[in-house]
């Protein structure tokens, strides 16, 4: 589920093309339930009944309301294209999308879309890691849908204020049984993200959807996994520090004489070992130390689950398997 | 969950890899196993085998698929309790989480640069000695007698009873495996032996400046509960000692048997920790153990219950040419082993990997400034245990440099 900022010019284009170039659609509100505390489930079928248009699983549409145009994930049942839903939380500072959808909205009414547009892809993986904050739930639904047709293995950490205020949990838990850990905060307190990203697995991807302050958390125990693992979607669009990870940085390396280029998509290990040096590594992933590199000079941005924060702070040495440059440090000078 | 394509049918085999002759060469059962299949059925056993390099990495580092409260051993020990209290081998998240984190502080990199200056002149001194003697067993006069001293002292275990030590690693290790005779023999003293190590782990047995006084702190600070330091301070004193001997026995095995590579070493000496590390490849201390599924999985295709026992072959995947190459097998101090899984993968990777890799590393590169040639003087004996791999008796001739 995610949130654009009001666009007027959106609210304009509505009578000719969406914004995406497809056409605006009309639809018909078929059906308004309750499907948690403060969670309204929209079913919506097209005027003269024929099929929507084919969806992946993390696919949301647009809902043009009255001076709004909100983004909201599909959450229905991907084989059945005769209906999309969606499922809308009422927020207390809701800029009227929410408040509209749960108040000013009836059964009956016949509403603009647009879409369906995927940002937030399901790549085909051997195993995954769902992790659901609130009405982060929707976006995932038809994503353990698709990995459950195709054999996958998966789990979902589903957390929320409340049982009651969690929409789909007890249908999940009845269906998947111990594949769903279910987060009540007020019954078991919140998701144990350590638990479950203390340390990457082979072959499993993670998708989290949820509120803005869990998925930074998510992304802090991410960090030092490979890339490409880990897929997040936001209610509101990030804005995201310029992390040392987006920028290209060199290494000197003094012991062999050569400077290397690390790539954003490369690590530190990966760029020096492809210039034929010698590191002695194992995890590969920040865990068991072998690859400690005694630092020169440069500030590094450590992220790794060994050294501790003096030693981090220190700065003498780093985990060339997952640590990087700092944000602002063009070159680390490392003795290798 | 629900697998949709149709299982793969398992490949079933009647071997046996707790008999002698493959526990003396383990070798040419793990080919078989490998070329078998991703996955094989061991009839005697009644488990699965894994000793492909991809599938031995991937059970490893999923922990949720393949828990570790089951045991590390044949017994399903979440329903059968097994001869001592689980340690943090045997614990899952969220227990194993606290422990871990527990132990990490207290094995650092500062704490590694204390203890690499701690080992070092008992390597210089024992080197020092052997190099002179020239006839040496490397089991007896090297690889034993090194870690007994040096990892003992930094632990702070009392100088009375140490005896004790191999003894216990013995038993902890060879549950891991079947329930044999070789178990059985190794069990024979087994109640005195335990509760020396228990007792040992307590706080007052300790001296105040070793690593099992820094668990006691981590206790202290409410970190961990005091039952978790004993159990911490044990999983030490099982784990440190054994192991780090046949690392140290199973590098100089393969550094006598290749004199080529003792010629590079000798020309580069810092070359020293790629040798140990491609020994721990080639001849893994640690060969084998079990975990136990949660939930019904699959492994290549073929569908694995949930609460099925599953043997994984650290040994096989160490030289599995999927991996390594069709040299898998050589010794070569060129080759990358990085990834290798001889101190296991993800959540339980060995903790004490780096005090075993520098006891190793130095006692080496002290060798090296003394020994221009070793020379395998008779065959090795193997040592015979179920899931350890390493030599009882290594007859060598040291040629000291000129």
């Amino acid at each position: 589920m995610q949130t654009i900022p009001d666009t007027a010019a959106l609210a304009a284009e509505a009578g000719s093309t969406g914004r995406f170039g497809h056409e605006l659609e009309e639809v018909v509100v078929e059906r308004l339930e309750e499907v948690a505390e403060g969670v309204r489930r929209l079913t919506l079928r097209t005027l003269d009944g024929s099929e929507f248009a084919r969806w992946e699983p993390g696919a949301h549409i647009d809902l043009v309301l009255p001076d709004h145009v909100r983004q909201y994930s599909l959450c229905s049942p991907l084989a059945d294209r005769s209906r999309l839903q969606v499922s809308v939380l009422h927020t207390r500072d809701s800029r009227g999308g929410s408040r509209y959808v749960h108040q000013g909205l009836a059964e009956g009414d016949v509403i603009r879309i647009n879409g369906p547009r995927n940002n937030f892809p399901f790549v085909d993986s051997r195993k995954y890691l769902f992790i659901a904050g609130g009405i982060g739930i929707t976006p995932i639904l038809p994503m353990i849908e698709a990995a459950e047709a195709a054999g996958r293995e998966w789990r979902l950490a589903y957390g929320g204020r409340s049982r009651a205020s969690m929409a789909f949990a007890d249908e999940l838990v009845e269906r998947y049984g111990d594949r769903i850990l279910l987060f009540p905060e007020d019954e078991v307190g919140r998701i144990d993200l350590e638990g479950l990203l203390a340390l990457p697995r082979a072959k499993m991807l993670v998708y989290a959807c949820g509120p803005e302050p869990l998925l930074r958390v998510i992304e802090d125990y991410c960090m030092g996994w490979p890339p490409g693992v880990l897929h997040t979607e936001r209610f509101v669009a990030a804005s995201l520090d310029a992390g040392a990870s987006s920028e290209p940085f060199e290494v000197e390396l003094t012991q062999t004489g050569t400077t290397v280029t690390v790539t954003p998509d490369q690590t530190v290990l990966e760029a020096v070992e492809a210039q034929g040096v010698r590191v002695l590594s194992s995890c590969r992933g920040g865990i068991c130390g072998t690859c400690e590199t005694r630092v020169v000079s440069g500030e590094v941005e450590h992220r790794d689950a060994i050294l501790s924060e003096d030693e981090k702070q220190f700065g003498d040495s780093m985990m060339v398997c997952v640590s990087r440059a700092a944000a602002g440090c063009p070159k680390l000078v490392l003795d290798l | 969950m629900t697998v949709t394509m149709t299982p793969t049918s398992v490949v079933s085999l009647p071997d046996d890899p707790f008999t002698l002759e493959n526990i003396s060469n383990p070798y040419p059962l793990h080919e078989k196993l490998r070329e078998a299949g991703p996955v094989v059925w061991l009839e005697k056993h009644g488990c699965y085998a894994v000793t492909r390099y991809e599938w031995v990495y991937e059970i490893l580092t999923d922990f949720e698929s393949y828990c570790s409260s089951g045991g590390l051993g044949p017994k399903d020990i979440r329903k059968e309790a097994e001869w001592r209290p689980p340690s943090i081998l045997e614990s899952d998240p969220p227990t194993h989480t606290v422990m871990r984190r527990g132990l990490a502080g207290v094995i650092s990199p500062s704490t590694m640069r204390r203890l690499r200056e701690q080992f070092a002149p008992f390597a210089e001194e024992l080197a020092e000695e052997v190099a002179g003697r020239g006839e040496v067993d490397g089991i007896v006069d090297i690889a034993e007698r090194y870690p007994l001293k040096v990892f003992p002292d930094a632990v702070g275990l009392r100088p009375d009873g140490r005896e004790n030590l191999l003894p216990y690693g013995s038993m902890v290790f060879n549950a891991f495996g079947a329930d044999n005779d070789i178990r059985a023999a190794a069990f024979e003293e087994g109640e005195r032996v335990a509760a020396w190590i228990m007792d040992s782990c307590e706080r007052e047995n300790l001296t105040t400046t070793g690593l099992g006084a820094d668990i006691w702190k981590v206790a202290d600070e409410g970190r961990i509960e005091p039952q978790q330091a004993t159990l911490l301070v044990r999983a030490l004193l099982s784990a440190g000692v054994d192991t780090t001997i046949f690392g140290i026995g199973n590098t100089l095995y393969n550094l006598a048997r290749h004199p080529e590579q003792w010629e590079k070493l000798k020309a580069k000496p810092q070359l020293a920790k790629f040798a140990v590390d491609e020994a721990l490849r080639l001849e893994s201390p640690f060969q084998m153990f079990h975990r136990t599924s949660t939930v019904d999985t699959e492994i290549g295709g073929v569908h694995i219950p949930a609460d099925s026992k599953v043997l994984l072959f650290m040994g096989a995947a160490n030289r599995d040419p999927r991996k390594w190459g069709e040299d898998a097998d050589v010794f070569d101090l060129d080759r990358n082993a990085s990834g290798h899984v001889a101190f296991g993968m993800g959540l339980h990777q060995c903790v004490g990997q780096p005090i075993a890799r520098a006891e190793i590393e130095l006692m080496l590169q002290a060798l090296i400034k003394r020994v221009d040639r070793i020379e395998p003087t008779g065959e090795a004996t193997p040592w015979i245990h179920n899931v350890l791999r390493g030599f009882a008796r290594m007859p060598l001739r040291l040629v000291p440099k000129a």
